[in-house]
């Protein structure tokens, strides 16, 4: 997407919630594991998600109810924003 | 402690009552042990006097309910393992991981008794469509089933899908698993042989649904249910794929003694129902449980980590069942043994953390509930259709109807399962039942699941009565001989007599149904508290059947199957639109009395439907129940592509005759050469039919009342319910 002033980036951090099973994170850890890398403790894998916003001025209010609304699920998982 | 068991759901009777089985007040652990182990969902405390009501002994059932899963013997040596559960709460809640972990439970149910899982059934029940709420839990649930099943390789070859707004915030997801094994392969739920090692294989424990027996299953829902959301499960169907392989080496190698899945109430589930079950104790060091984080013993003890399996094994075979586990890439650790006595004892780092009686922890108490006739009912069953003014255009009203969410293709669901894995399905989804042929022999299997929430809310007794005789039409129009029932009862609160009566009632129809049509009811599962802010759902037994097909060459499925041939009705259409989807979608009335039902005369049209397709007769054959007789011909159609024109002469209404939900009834097709034979059988047996006229061309023309073309009419059918919910 073509940069310009009248625009803001967000960037939203996606992982699963401490304690929840994380499937995918665990089938890499034990893959890890086979190829030798013994001293991998533990993988979590969630989402970075980049965000184009038209106009300026922060608006992560917006970007917060997108998260509970679509992106993430706050039900098992947590997210973090922040503007780039 | 005495403050904290009413937070876990327990009452001080029964906290009382705890306390006189120990002799003292209980600890944590076990407090938090005995508050799940005696919730409704882990004791049926409140189901199992009206249970005793159900006929559950015939010579084909080899194990009946109160294991892990019922089997019938199908012959040849072989036997099927099945069984029906729910998972409404957690699916509320979140409906991807809620509908994926039911599967994941269900399916580990069946291969805990030594079967091979070949298919599940997902019937569901969701709030009116048109609500946002509704379209989110309804693709949720969907994806969750599909990602799931899909992974695990184990194929949904069926289901059912209603719509009613009582469901709009406690949707019904049940979910039915069946497997298949050799008789000589079973194996129970069962610890014994002191001495005896106890091992927990696969997922290491988390916090996962921690306390979700008793939060989330046996309380309604309110406002603070969005609080008790971290306590939801997460799936791994790729570790089930391998607990699956693992457990079935360990059976065929003769190495277990004893196999129980973990579901609710995890660990103490587990090891007090199989102690109970071989009357010994146990001893557990809560310490060995492999963790994924840290955590307390009494998290350990009542988490619901998923895929996770508790194995018994003789001392001296345990090094090989660790090593087929972990050749399988599983976890697997000895974490207790089998001792003398009936004490369930667990040790946190030598030191003892628990000391209960198992039987007090499996068995919990038992409830005689009151029952009192809901004040509802005179009111909605005084109801007479007969009063309604019907919309004089039937051809429109009948396109009207096969677009309703409850008649409408169910494509957009299904077609996002994997029905075909495994190679077995030969009746696909979208017929009466789904048919699955048993490899190695000629045989086949017909699978369904029926349950009209609407006639069960209108006359509990009569529509659960229906519900089991539906499903019984729905195999035998597929070619298969009804062999036995499983089932899921949803209903609401059973402290409320009201519903308390429904319950008893739908059970005694239940229960009369299956004695009359001689079949057992082999397994099955309770959910109570389906309410949202105090208002109960239409009360939802599910009936899941399963039925035998001798030679699966004998399979029937619902298209017309070329033209030329005589429609007939088995059976006899009567004014009867009571409860039926006409009401309810039309007029947007829920109110009358269901379809009557005589169960000898249902009988005798049964045992002709099977003797017609046995001996070649009848070509084709269709259920004739919710959406009436107009739908169930127009499906025909539809299914085949194949058009009919049916002239017939009778005093009711058009709207009557179309739409009439009358009970035992086929839509059948014989050659006319054949007619003479279906005369005499039908004669023989004592029962009506009548023809209706005959296949051919591409439109369905009844009377002067309908003329539509059949592929105009199959893209309203199949497109509907995508459009509802986009």
């Amino acid at each position: 997407m073509e940069e310009n002033s009248e625009q803001v980036r967000y960037a939203v951090y996606i992982t699963p919630k401490r304690g929840v099973l994380d499937p995918q994170g665990q089938a890499a850890l034990q893959a890890l594991k086979a190829l030798g890398y013994g001293e991998v403790d533990d993988v979590r894998i969630g989402k970075y998600i980049i965000l184009s916003l038209k106009g300026d001025g922060a608006k992560e209010e917006r970007v917060r109810e997108m998260c509970e609304k679509l992106l993430a699920n706050p039900i098992i998982e947590d997210y973090e924003v922040s503007m780039e | 402690m005495a403050e904290l068991y009413e937070e876990l759901g327990l009452t001080s009777e029964e906290y009382d009552s705890i306390c006189e089985i120990l002799g003292r007040e209980p600890n944590k652990v076990e407090l938090g042990m005995y508050s799940l182990m005696w919730s409704e969902h882990c004791s049926y405390k409140s189901s199992k006097l009206v249970l005793k009501m159900l006929p559950t002994t015939m010579p084909h059932v080899i194990l009946g309910p109160g294991e892990n899963a019922g089997i019938v013997d199908i012959g040849g040596g072989y036997a099927v393992a099945f069984k029906m559960e729910s998972h409404n709460h957690p699916s509320a809640v979140e409906p991807y991981q809620g509908a994926a972990t039911g599967i994941g439970g269900i399916v580990r149910d069946i291969f805990t008794m030594g079967a091979r899982p070949i298919l599940c059934v997902d019937p569901l029940r969701f709030g009116d469509p048109s609500n946002p709420r509704t379209r989110y839990l309804v693709k949720g649930v969907v994806a969750g089933i599909a990602g799931y099943g899909n992974c695990l390789g184990i194929p949904t070859v069926a289901g059912d899908l209603y719509f009613h707004p009582c469901y709009e915030e406690n949707p019904l997801v049940n979910v039915m698993c069946l497997g298949i094994m050799r008789t000589s392969d079973i194996i129970k739920g069962v610890a014994t042989g002191v001495g005896n090692a106890v091992i927990l294989i696969g997922n290491r424990t988390g916090r996962d649904g921690i306390g979700g027996a008793s939060v989330l299953a046996s309380q309604e829902f309110d406002e603070r249910s969005a609080e008790k959301r971290p306590s939801v499960q997460v799936g791994d169907p790729f570790t089930e794929k391998l607990l699956i392989e693992a457990c079935l080496e360990l059976l065929k190698g003769g190495l277990l003694v004893g196999l129980q899945d973990l579901g609710a109430a995890g660990i103490s589930c587990a090891c007090s129902e199989t102690a109970s079950r071989g009357h010994v104790g146990m001893e557990v060091h809560v310490d060995r449980v492999p963790l994924r984080e840290e955590m307390e013993p009494f998290e350990i003890m009542i988490s619901e980590s998923q895929e996770r399996m508790l194995a018994v094994a003789e001392p001296e075979k345990v090094d090989q069942v660790l090593e087929v586990c972990h050749r399988w890439g599983l976890n697997a650790v000895v974490i207790g043994q089998v001792i003398e006595g009936n004490r369930l004892v667990g040790y946190w780092y030598g030191e003892k953390v628990f000391d209960v009686p198992v039987d007090s922890l499996a068995h919990g108490p038992t409830y005689r509930r009151e029952a009192r006739k809901p004040a509802y009912l005179d009111e909605v069953q005084s109801f007479d259709p007969s009063t309604i003014k019907h919309p004089s255009d039937c051809n429109q009203l009948l396109l009207q109807m096969i677009s309703s969410p409850n008649l409408c293709s169910r494509r957009y669901i299904y077609e996002q399962y994997d029905h075909m894995i495994q190679l077995n399905t030969v009746i696909y989804p979208g017929s009466d039942a789904a048919v699955i042929r048993i490899k190695g022999t000629s045989k086949g299997l017909a699978v369904t699941c029926d349950g009209n929430g609407r006639y069960v809310y209108l006359d509990p007794y009569l529509g659960t009565q229906i519900a089991v005789a539906e499903a019984a039409r729905n195999i035998i129009a597929s070619g298969g001989v009804p062999l036995a029932i499983t089932d899921c009862l949803n209903f609401g609160n059973p402290e409320k007599p009201e519903i308390f009566w429904q319950f008893t009632e739908s059970v005694r129809g239940l229960a009369d149904a299956a004695r009359a049509l001689e079949m057992p009811v082999v397994s099955g599962n309770v959910s109570f508290y389906n309410e949202t802010y105090g208002e109960a759902i239409h009360p939802t037994p599910v009936v899941g059947m399963v039925g035998l097909i001798g030679t699966i060459s004998n399979r029937r499925s619902i298209a017309f199957p070329q033209d030329d041939l005589l429609v007939v009705l088995l059976g006899q259409t009567f004014s009867e639109l009571g409860g039926s989807e006409y009401l309810f979608y039309i007029h947007g009335i829920t109110a009358g009395n269901p379809p009557s039902i005589d169960m000898d005369v249902a009988k005798r049209i049964h045992a002709t439907c099977i003797e017609g397709i046995r001996r070649g007769l009848i070509l084709s054959a269709h259920d004739c129940s919710e959406g009436g007789l107009g739908v169930a011909l127009l499906e025909c159609c539809m299914a085949g592509m194949i058009g009919a024109e049916i002239e017939v002469e009778t005093d009711l209404e058009p709207q009557e005759w179309l739409f009439s939900e009358s009970q035992s009834r086929f839509v059948v097709t014989v050659q006319k050469s054949k007619l003479e034979l279906i005369d005499e059988l039908a004669k023989r047996r004592r029962i009506p039919y009548s023809v209706l006229g005959k296949t051919g061309g591409n439109r369905l023309r009844i009377n002067d009342w309908v003329d539509l073309d059949v592929g105009e009419a199959f893209q309203v059918w199949d497109q509907a319910l995508e459009k509802i919910l986009s």
